[in-house]
């Protein structure tokens, strides 16, 4: 078995990945899929604490993580629902064109 | 008005029935008003059945006063109820059912209800018929409501009600500027009485505490050494003064006949001008002697002052105006010396003989077209053989006709009491001598409008030079129609008062002194023993001798050889010129009050012009050129100091904000990444700032 740092490597290069998608990508739906990547980035540093923690045993991690992903899906239907909104009334997906609540 | 309008509590027979006999002629006159022009009938019907109810109820009231003193019983009745609250103290209002206003009522009812029949003859071609018979009805009840009233006050607002229907009525022809004149002046004269009689009321409550008459022991009349009561006598004299025009406030009433003279009938022979004596007689109680002998020497002098004037006045109106001030300085005199009763007896007698007077003077104006110069007048007894048998009895009755005559009694009854007066006889002579003057004008008045050959209009010259205060007429119109005799309407209420006039005498003769003792409570006795009294055989016989003097140098004067053309001297005047002119300018009062009073005031008037336009308009220009100086320099801190700041300090706010909105640009992914750029400085900070600390 791989040591610990592997995964927490993985995990930090995923979630990378994804604020850099979130970031800089200019369609919402690849914004909503960056934020999914770093969710579940966070999901693995779950599993590989769980799995390298004291009493691996116990399933605590894995709960916290399926709750993290029924969460993470509730959060996407809202994010797609949202962006389906966007699209109808901006007639486009891309953030940046959105940009009414300009002060 | 509200307040008679509550019912008083509950008393005798009359506590429900007196208060209404003021308030259906006022509830006449509220109808009235509201009523069209054209709806004549109505108004006059509302009015004369109005009054003809008040002089049901008065005529009941009367009965009961009458039944009450034949009995023996108490014939004094009061109905007090609470009108106003100041504080803890009630202010309370009554009316009152004694023998006095028992016969001043059915008076003022009676004679205002044929004055009522006779206006609707005599306006009968005014087009402001419904107003006039408002006005009247608006009188009628105000002049019974001072007959009635319990207390001072209401009296007193009822007495200055009695003021304002007598300035509406005198100027109810305002289109003409005299009228409105004389309006103005009775209501100013009459203000300056009343500013007395205000005066004297608010002592007479700070001292007794009460302005009823009679409150079962506690009202001021019954009160007695009331401190101060000679003061507060006098100060309501006074208000008597104004409205009974005594010396020196009677230049009002002359001039007041310009109104309708049904007006002239009602307001100022029989009723208005007597609620002076009136009042007199009804604060009797207060009257001390100081104040009674004031009250005789008034009257005395009005009484000669005026039969002087009347002799030489060539209106017909205004003789008979100058013979009521003479006769009501009569009332003054006989209140003076002899008590209420011989005051109150004149008082009855001449509001019938002198309304009679005026009814017969309007129905001779009527019939003459508007005609009021008796220069112009002449003959007309083959014109009008009821109007002037009428003013003949009315006459005979003014000038005190031996026996017959109505006048006789009560004027034998005054001189009487003068004569028995004992602080002074100089009122006995001049009361003789007004007696003496009353019986001359009366006759030279009868001469020039009854007898001789007409003069009516045979001289336009004249006309178009005098007749300023007449409405002009076109002459062709006056020369084509006769004079006529007026229309029944108007002859049948002269005829009943005729009859009065010389039948009201004989309830106060000597014989049958019926009026004293009813006014003083008592039953009459009927005995011949008083009037064979030497002394009263003799002063009768005196006076007898100076109304048949009068009338006799009247006659020699003017009924010898009737006048023939108008601008022909008086026969007074050929004897006498300088007195002539003295008398028929009035004693020149008019001018005299002009100088003297209307002068002053106007000098005054002009001092504070003066002092308002240079004294006071400059400390007001001063404060506010003062006020202007200071707000241009608040204004000038306003705009260079408060709003430099102020601006500064906005612009300073705009530009922040510009800046900060920058920051709210609306793009998700810029906030993203400073919360990312955030985030990585806190984690930064966590691990390793923390752990070189």
């Amino acid at each position: 078995m791989p040591p610990l740092p592997c995964y927490l490597l993985l995990a930090a290069m995923l979630f990378a990945i994804g604020l850099a998608a979130a970031l800089t990508r200019r369609n919402a739906i690849i914004v909503l899929i960056g934020i999914e990547l770093m969710l579940n980035a966070a999901n693995l540093n779950f599993i590989a604490f769980w799995r390298y923690g004291p009493n691996p045993e116990t399933l605590r991690g894995v709960l916290f993580v399926i709750f993290a992903i029924g969460v993470a899906a509730a959060e996407a239907a809202v994010g797609l629902a949202l962006i389906i909104a966007l699209h109808k009334h901006f007639k486009t997906t891309h953030v940046d064109q959105v940009d009414s609540m300009r002060g | 008005m509200l307040a008679i309008a509550q019912p008083p509590p509950e008393g005798g027979l009359e506590s429900g029935c007196l208060w209404l006999i003021p308030v259906l002629p006022l509830a006449a006159a509220g109808i009235g008003a509201l009523l069209g022009r054209r709806q004549r009938r109505i108004a006059a019907g509302l009015a004369i059945g109005s009054m003809l109810l008040a002089l049901i109820l008065s005529c009941r009231a009367f009965v009961e006063v009458l039944h009450r003193v034949g009995q023996g019983g108490v014939a004094r009745q009061s109905f007090n109820f609470h009108w106003l609250q100041f504080g803890d103290t009630w202010l309370t209002l009554g009316v009152v059912l004694d023998p006095l206003t028992a016969v001043m009522l059915v008076m003022v009812s009676f004679v205002g209800l044929l004055i009522f029949i006779y206006s609707v003859g005599y306006m009968a071609h005014d087009e402001n018929f419904a107003r006039f018979f408002c006005f009247l009805s608006l009188f009628a009840s105000a002049m019974l409501g001072v007959v009635i009233a319990n207390s001072l006050l209401l009296l007193f607002i009822c007495w200055e009600l009695v003021g304002l229907t007598s300035y509406l009525l005198i100027g109810f022809w305002y289109h003409k500027p005299s009228a409105a004149a004389a309006a103005k002046k009775a209501f100013i004269t009459t203000r300056i009485g009343d500013l007395a009689f205000l005066l004297g009321m608010v002592w007479l409550y700070s001292r007794a505490g009460t302005l009823l008459f009679y409150d079962a022991g506690r009202g001021c009349l019954e009160w007695t050494g009331l401190p101060a009561s000679t003061g507060i006598a006098l100060l309501i004299f006074c208000g008597a003064v104004g409205k009974s025009g005594q010396l020196p406030l009677h230049a009002w009433l002359p001039d007041a006949m310009e109104g309708p003279t049904p007006v002239s009938a009602l307001i100022h022979a029989a009723t208005m001008v007597a609620a002076g004596v009136f009042l007199v007689a009804r604060v009797y109680p207060l009257m001390g002697t100081t104040s009674l002998t004031v009250v005789t020497w008034v009257g005395a002098l009005t009484a000669l002052f005026a039969a002087t004037v009347a002799v030489a006045q060539t209106d017909i109106k205004r003789i008979l105006a100058y013979s009521t001030v003479s006769q009501l300085g009569f009332m003054m005199l006989g209140l003076g010396v002899g008590g209420v009763a011989v005051g109150m007896f004149h008082l009855l007698t001449h509001a019938f003989f002198k309304a009679l007077l005026f009814l017969g003077a309007g129905s001779v104006i009527h019939g003459c077209h508007e005609e009021q110069d008796i220069r112009r007048m002449g003959g007309l007894r083959r014109w009008m053989p009821v109007t002037f048998a009428t003013y003949v009895a009315g006459m005979l009755a003014l000038s005190g006709f031996p026996l017959i005559a109505s006048g006789f009694w009560s004027k034998d009854e005054i001189l009487h009491a003068a004569h028995a007066w004992t602080v002074s006889s100089w009122p006995f002579y001049l009361g003789l001598m007004a007696a003496f003057l009353t019986a001359f004008y009366m006759t030279r008045q009868v001469v020039y409008v009854f007898f001789g050959k007409s003069r009516l209009a045979r001289d336009p010259a004249i006309k178009a030079g005098q007749g300023g205060a007449l409405p002009a007429r076109p002459m062709v119109e006056r020369a084509a129609s006769e004079p006529h005799e007026s229309p029944r309407v108007m002859l049948v209420p002269l005829m009943i008062l005729a009859v009065f006039a010389v039948l009201l005498g004989f309830a106060g003769t000597p014989a049958w002194p019926w009026l004293r003792a009813f006014l003083e409570g008592r039953p009459a006795s009927f005995a011949f023993g008083p009037l064979l009294e030497p002394e009263a055989l003799w002063l009768m016989g005196l006076s007898s001798l100076v109304a048949l003097g009068g009338i006799g140098l009247g006659y020699w004067f003017y009924g010898r050889r009737p006048p023939v053309r108008t601008d022909e001297v008086d026969a007074l005047a050929r004897v006498q010129p300088e007195v002539f002119t003295l008398l028929e300018k009035q004693y020149f009062v008019d001018e005299i009050y002009q100088w003297s009073v209307v002068s002053f005031h106007a000098w005054w008037a002009r001092l504070c012009v003066q002092l308002d336009e240079w004294v006071w308009d400059f400390v007001v220009h001063l404060l506010a050129y003062a006020a202007v100086g200071l707000s241009w320099l608040n204004r000038f801190l306003d705009e260079y100091v408060v709003n430099g700041v102020f601006d500064q300090g906005c612009r300073g706010l705009t530009r922040g904000g510009a800046g900060l909105s920058h920051l709210q640009n609306g793009r998700v992914q810029r906030y993203l990444r400073v919360i990312a750029l955030a985030a990585a400085a806190l984690i930064w900070f966590l691990l390793w700032g923390w752990g070189a600390a």
